[in-house]
């Protein structure tokens, strides 16, 4: 599925460019211990943005919940429709959702509670995005 | 004139704030709204600027108060979340130029400042007072409420447009491009239509509590039915056709488990209220309807959407607040006009205020049972955005109406309508408003 091209800015290039190279990283503020996604300028506990750093993953989570596009907005994925949305949580904390398209995962027929592993697919300009696939 | 937003100090989002310090002291005394279509047609008269002022001039004239004695303006002036201005298509400006424009061509066209209102209704001389409430009616209300009762203005106007252009919502601009911003693209990237996080929530839902979406159908229908006795709005106005069981289980979906009739229809429409004192409403032509309390939420989801769990959370604290704010508890409410801009949330507000004691879980069941504006038990009596169209002010319209007396062939008859509850959007962000037919 060609995905829209993400252009890196400046709260989200670290993020970007891990997927570059195959990594997952997540924001994470060492003074709480406390991983926050999407991205922030602060930590949503403290506050503080003194206490940011980004943080590897082990690009292993579960898939919590799903729902299946058949109206999607965005012109690129329109051709391949309707096609599954999944909300994947990390490991490492479930309170930290990724979305996914599940690829090889049939539309519709997602299995709640299945454990996913990161993978990284390329767009058109040639930045990477994390993808999940269910591992079982 | 530079208008701001209003400041967070407005608003009342935490509990144990206590009773609202102007409880029954501000009150609803005039309502106000344009005709609706489905598409702007590209002429200045029904620009959402003509609309805006349409829906003003009208509420004006149903309080019964002379224009000069208006002193404030309360509005949002965005007028659309998903039909931006196509990039690229020229601004007509004969349209720009039909009215006194302002520096932004867009305005009046797109979007809707305060200076563009005072610079196009000569009749508005003594507003001092203009704030916006932003992103929904529900927001302008709050704002407007609070500052009536702060004497920052005494007769305030209250005002909500709504544009949209031809072409399918949400899929102009950022959407139609190859590329997008690393910050969006955290959530974007994955095509989610606007009503996948609702439809996500519902869908946990239904997996926790063993219940299925074609029991949404009793509901979806009779708030159809309610919008089509509700003139101002979209459907009674264009399509008066009642909706089906058939219709509703068949309808093709958005983002399942969301629908299409899970998502309500973009319109063109403005919407305006007066608010005044209590003190000044007893003097005014329409039946003064108070405003006993407004809450706010302010949650925040942990990650990219809320858990059903957080929109319970979040919920129930709502529900709260309002009854404590208000000084009453959930068995003083007569009705309640929860927004249902997706139909599939409605049930989250109406879980969390406990309405009719209704616990967490058992909405959908209660929807199977007689929730018609005739019956003891009224859910959206307004129809709301299924009855009426995208608006976000069918729900309030509705509260003042029925407190007045003046709902029509909708009017709640099978309990007195003493006290109702509105707002929104969202059940994790938005802001409410407790009505009473009496300050006390």
């Amino acid at each position: 599925m060609p995905k829209q091209s993400p252009v890196p800015d400046e709260l989200t290039k670290y993020f970007w460019n891990a997927a570059n190279e195959e990594r997952l990283v997540i924001q994470n503020c060492t003074a709480c211990n406390r991983l926050i996604h999407p991205p922030r300028q602060a930590c949503d506990k403290c506050n503080s943005g003194n206490n940011l750093e980004w943080k590897q993953m082990s690009g292993r989570g579960k898939i919590y919940n799903y729902g299946v596009v058949y109206d999607c907005p965005i012109r690129l994925l329109q051709d391949d429709q309707p096609f599954n949305v999944a909300v994947v949580m990390l490991d490492e904390d479930q309170g930290i959702q990724m979305y996914s398209h599940l690829p090889g995962t049939p539309v519709d027929n997602v299995p709640i509670g299945a454990t996913v592993e990161v993978i990284f697919e390329s767009t058109p300009s040639g930045q990477k995005v994390p993808e999940w696939r269910v591992t079982g | 004139m530079t208008t701001q937003n209003a400041p967070d100090s407005i608003y009342r989002a935490r509990e144990e704030l206590g009773i609202w310090e102007h409880r029954g002291k501000v009150a609803a005394v005039g309502v106000g709204h344009s005709p609706t279509a489905r598409r702007w047609d590209g002429k200045a008269e029904t620009s959402v600027g003509a609309l805006a002022i349409d829906a003003l001039r009208k509420a004006i004239e149903d309080a019964g108060v002379s224009p000069d004695k208006i002193d404030g303006l309360v509005m949002d002036s965005t007028t659309t979340t998903g039909a931006p201005w196509p990039a690229g298509d020229p601004i007509p400006q004969d349209v720009v130029n039909h009215f006194n424009p302002t520096d932004d061509p867009l305005d009046g066209i797109a979007k809707l400042s305060a200076e563009w209102i005072i610079k196009n209704m000569p009749e508005l001389k003594n507003v001092k007072f203009t704030m916006y409430g932003p992103g929904c009616m529900s927001n302008a209300v709050v704002v407007a409420a609070q500052a009536v009762g702060d004497g920052l203005t005494s007769n305030c106007l209250v005002l909500k447009g709504w544009h949209n252009y031809s072409g399918r919502y949400y899929q102009g601009g950022e959407n139609s491009q190859d590329s997008i911003p690393g910050t969006r693209a955290i959530s974007g990237l994955w095509g989610t239509p606007a009503s996948y996080g609702t439809a996500l929530q519902f869908a946990e839902y239904c997996r926790r509590y063993g219940k299925t979406h074609d029991m949404m159908a009793p509901a979806m229908i009779q708030w159809k039915k309610n919008g089509l006795n509700f003139p101002e709005g979209f459907w009674y106005q264009h399509r008066p056709e009642e909706m089906t069981r058939e219709d509703y289980v068949s309808a093709r979906w958005v983002a399942k488990p969301a629908n299409l009739y899970d998502n309500d229809i973009p319109i063109m429409v403005a919407g305006a209220y007066l608010f005044t004192t209590a003190e000044l409403a007893k003097d005014m032509k329409q039946k003064p309807v108070y405003i006993l309390n407004h809450a706010s939420s302010r949650g925040r989801a942990r990650s990219l959407t809320p858990t059903l769990d957080e929109i319970q959370d979040e919920t129930a604290s709502t529900g709260r607040k309002l009854f404590e704010g208000a000084g009453i508890t959930v068995n003083d409410l007569s009705f309640e006009n929860m927004y249902d801009g997706f139909a599939l949330f409605h049930q989250f507000h109406l879980e969390g205020l406990g309405f009719r004691g209704i616990k967490f879980g058992e909405a959908l069941d209660f929807y199977q049972t007689d929730i018609s504006p005739e019956g003891p038990n009224p859910i959206s009596p307004s129809g709301g955005n299924v009855g009426s169209g995208r608006s976000r002010f069918w729900m309030h319209t509705d509260c003042i109406q029925q407190l007045q007396g003046r709902a029509g062939a909708r009017a709640v008859t099978g309990v007195k309508p003493e006290i109702g509850i509105s707002g929104g959007p969202m059940p994790m962000g938005g802001n409410f408003t407790v009505w009473s037919a009496t300050p006390d």
